[in-house]
């Protein structure tokens, strides 16, 4: 298991949980950052950060700080689509 | 007795304009739905006592007049904050002085069904007639994405209508959908099968004993626990707050019960979620599994990809508009072109409105004789109001870019590049929206700060928002380099002397924002660095209705203000300028001036001409002697005399002093200031009409011109500076919620400015 953060652009990853129980944690679960849901990694803003990550077919920008919080199994592709 | 109950209540409900709320996540072209149904016919203002935008629309569905309330787009309807509380009361129609909600309209992007019915699902628990507005839906079927809408409202058990509100598809649909829930608003079938309930059973069981808890609480306290909803003193909360107050730790749900019952209830709370997570696992993981859960549910049979998804030209775009390089080129091309735009497509419609003020002020002069009507009408009016509405043309294309940036989906993009530079003064991505918002104008920005949900970061960003330069500020710059800045093109052509500058002064703004900023999160919101989580929608192209609804509503602001606070300003700046003083002489000269003038041309005949005309020199400079000890003899004048001290040092004459103490209202008064100053003082002359001329030929007592290149700068430094608009500190106090801010931001404001505008011109005399 490791961190959102950690994943190579253009990798995959399948969300476990996300840790905490503030605003944040519960707008990145609003925003469809839920256990079993899949993940991509897209890039990075050109200053290296925030990151724009790809979860239930929305881009999302958050900084390398939030990413942190995403715990994920590395998948090589998702294995539930993105919608439906 | 139940016969004439029921009438009352009818006729209750009849008079009563009924509501339709319009609810959903950003991005989901909940305002152009908006925009198609309710037309031009809105009015935008505050929840009382909170931040909450109300937009409030007309429109007619069927025989029913609807209010069309649109509310501030929300990923969830998890109360944070109070704000966030008042937008569900809304909803479920318990916010005093607010009339009920008939019918919510739920707008879904259906591009991104799942996401959006997690809000649904949130929405459909508070009992109330519910329609799915399944909006872009032509962006779906675009995808290969195919959705049956009947058996999506089949698994909802709510009506379902698909729409595109940007081709303006499916809106006849979603009024008749509306008219029948209003037709069978009374009915009790209308609540489709009463309150649904997407949580699990147990999660409910726990509340319905945390509720009797509480009641019981309230009961032995002697408080009376049954309350009317619509009153404050409703001391056990309504079931959604039960239910908001189990599921958010630390949430508002929870804060307003602790403030009704007292900081007793919070253990019972805590047990209650104890229990709740025996019984089910974490509190915030379960919601939020169990509604995309019973989204999924929801949506199996409904959504089919029928052909594969074809490259989507938003990761095309992004590839190139979020590229290390070449997005940050775009970045700042985008930027340049704005500034460039707005200085040379203005130009043609500016002259316009400056000839026309032309022709009106000369209709008035030979219309109306000399006297003390004319100056009233000529010098305060026109020379005032006049002055400012030829700023008009530039604000609106300032906000016609800035609403297509917005609605085309770069704004956010925007926001995802600069975070990382923004972070490092104390602000974040999210500020960049609000502080560029502030560039039209501040108090849309200061307000557009509420999607910061960081109460440091947001305050922050609402401090620095002044200093942006907003439209207002525009005229002042404008008015001096167009009269004192050389017009030098540089690089072929391609870049002129005078946008740099303009460019510029709004740098000046940015430039001291950046260390304002950094010490503030050093010092009064020091804390610790606040998240960011920003959605960036697909690129679309920009709506024409939406564009040009903002760009309406600004005009129309600008208008309204320049015909009254500026119409009000110009009067009684007239009348300060005109009073004391016997103006008697100065009337008679100006009619002897007028009839020379008349009969010149129809009867000049060798030295008789020349007699005329220099008795007509000789009455033009008496004229303007008069004008101008008049003035500085007026009250206008005396005030001036008092401040010059003070803003001597600055490079300025009494006329700019007055010029500046009277724009502390409004800065833009400036140009009425000193229209009506000089065109009181008679230095507007009749060859070479205006106010430009006339500060160019302003000289000082010992013949040196007032105005020089560092003097202008001078000015425009102060006025990129200082707070001068009474509306932004207002809405100051109303978003902080305090007196200690918007005093602060005044304080500060003015201090720079006047050390700014002081170092200006102390260095710039050194190079000029």
């Amino acid at each position: 298991m490791t961190t959102l953060d950690q994943l190579m652009p253009g990798q995959f990853g399948q969300i476990v949980r996300v840790d905490g129980f503030d605003s944040i944690a519960s707008r990145l679960r609003e925003m469809g950052f839920i256990p079993g849901q899949a993940v991509q990694f897209v890039q990075t803003a050109p200053l290296g950060d925030p990151m724009r990550c790809s979860v239930q077919g929305s881009r999302i920008a958050v900084r390398s700080g939030e990413a942190r919080r995403v715990y994920i199994e590395p998948i090589v592709k998702p294995c539930v689509a993105s919608q439906s | 007795m139940a016969n004439s109950a029921e009438l009352t209540r009818s006729d209750a409900t009849a008079k009563r304009t009924l509501r339709v709320a319009l609810v959903g996540n950003p991005n989901t072209g909940k305002s152009t739905l908006f925009n198609a149904l309710a037309g031009m016919n809105v009015r935008t203002g505050n929840y009382p006592g909170v931040t909450i935008e109300k937009k409030i629309g007309r429109c007619n569905v069927g025989s029913y007049d609807v209010d069309l309330v649109d509310l501030p787009g929300t990923y969830s309807m998890a109360p944070r904050s109070p704000d966030e509380l008042v937008a569900i009361e809304v909803l479920t129609g318990d916010a005093k002085h607010e009339p009920d909600v008939d019918v919510i309209v739920c707008v879904v992007n259906a591009t991104l069904l799942q996401r959006n019915l997690f809000l649904f699902s949130q929405i459909v628990e508070l009992g109330k007639p519910t329609i799915l507005a399944l909006n872009m839906s032509d962006a779906a079927e675009a995808r290969g994405i195919a959705i049956d809408a009947d058996q999506l409202s089949k698994n909802l058990g709510v009506r379902v209508v698909a729409t595109s509100a940007s081709k303006r598809n499916g809106i006849s649909e979603l009024k008749e959908a509306i008219q029948c829930e209003l037709d069978h608003r009374d009915d009790n079938q209308s609540v489709v099968a009463g309150r649904k309930r997407p949580l699990p059973a147990e999660f409910y069981v726990v509340c319905d004993e945390l509720r009797k808890e509480l009641m019981e609480r309230a009961c032995t306290t002697g408080q009376n626990p049954i309350g009317n909803s619509k009153n404050d003193q409703n001391l056990v909360p309504d079931q959604y707050l039960i239910e908001r107050m189990l599921l958010d730790r630390g949430g508002e749900a929870e804060r307003r019960s602790v403030r009704r019952l007292g900081a007793a209830v919070l253990p019972a709370i805590s047990a209650a979620r104890e229990k709740l997570a025996t019984l089910l696992g974490d509190s915030t993981e379960l919601e939020c599994s169990a509604r995309y859960a019973w989204a999924a549910n929801h949506l199996d049979g409904v959504v089919t990809q029928t052909r594969a998804k074809p490259h989507s030209a938003t990761d095309w775009l992004d590839a190139i508009l979020t590229h290390r390089l070449v997005g940050m080129v775009c970045f700042f091309a985008i930027m340049f072109i704005i500034f460039q735009c707005i200085y040379s497509f203005s130009s043609l419609p500016m002259d316009l409105i400056d000839a026309s003020t032309g022709a009106v002020s000369d209709l008035v002069t030979s219309s109306v004789g000399p006297g003390m009507l004319r100056s009233l009408l000529v010098d305060g009016v026109i020379a005032g109001v006049g002055g400012v509405l030829i700023f008009l043309p530039q604000i609106v294309l300032l906000f016609f870019f800035l609403a297509i940036l917005e609605d085309c989906g770069y704004m956010s993009r925007a926001a995802f590049l600069v975070d990382r530079v923004m972070v490092t003064f104390g602000l974040s991505g999210k500020s960049f929206l609000p502080l560029m918002s502030s560039f039209a104008c501040a108090v849309p920005g200061i307000m557009a700060t509420r999607v910061i949900e960081n109460r440091r970061d947001r305050f922050a960003t609402i401090m620095v928002a002044p200093l942006m330069s907003c439209s207002a500020r525009l005229p002042v710059y404008l008015l001096l380099i167009g009269a004192f800045v050389p017009a030098t093109s540089m690089a072929g052509g391609w870049v002129s002397t005078q946008p740099l500058v303009l460019m510029a002064m709004y740098f000046v703004g940015v430039v001291v924002a950046i260390p304002i900023a950094w010490l503030l999160k050093k010092t009064l919101l020091r804390g610790e660095v606040a998240p960011f989580v920003l959605e960036l929608p697909d690129y679309k192209v920009p709506s024409v209705r939406v564009v040009f609804s903002r760009v309406w509503e600004a005009g129309r602001e600008f208008v309204v203000r320049a015909g009254t606070l500026i119409f009000a300003a110009s009067i009684l700046i007239w009348f300060a300028g005109y009073w004391p003083g016997d103006h008697s002489r100065q009337f008679e000269v100006q009619r002897e001036i007028e009839s020379i003038a008349a009969l010149d041309g129809s009867n000049s005949e060798g030295s008789d001409a020349e007699r005329q005309a220099t008795t007509l020199e000789e009455l033009e400079e008496e004229h303007r002697r008069l004008s101008s000890s008049l003035l500085e003899n007026s009250a206008l004048g005396m005030i001036g005399r008092g401040i010059e001290p003070v803003v001597e040092p600055l490079g300025w004459d009494w006329r700019i002093g007055v010029g500046a103490v009277a724009s502390f209202p409004a800065r833009e008064v400036i140009i009425a200031t000193l229209g009506t100053i000089y065109s009181l003082g008679g230095e507007v002359d009749e060859q070479d009409d205006g106010l430009i001329a006339a500060m160019r030929a302003s000289k000082w007592p010992d013949g040196r011109p007032v105005f020089t290149v560092p003097v202008a700068l001078s000015i425009m430094v102060f006025f990129a500076l200082c707070a001068q608009c009474v509306s932004t500190l207002f809405v100051i106090k109303r978003e902080t919620n305090s007196w200690f801010w918007p005093v602060l931001s005044f304080s500060y404001m003015t201090v720079l400015a006047y050390v700014g505008a002081f170092v200006t011109y102390q260095v710039g005399t050194r190079f000029f």
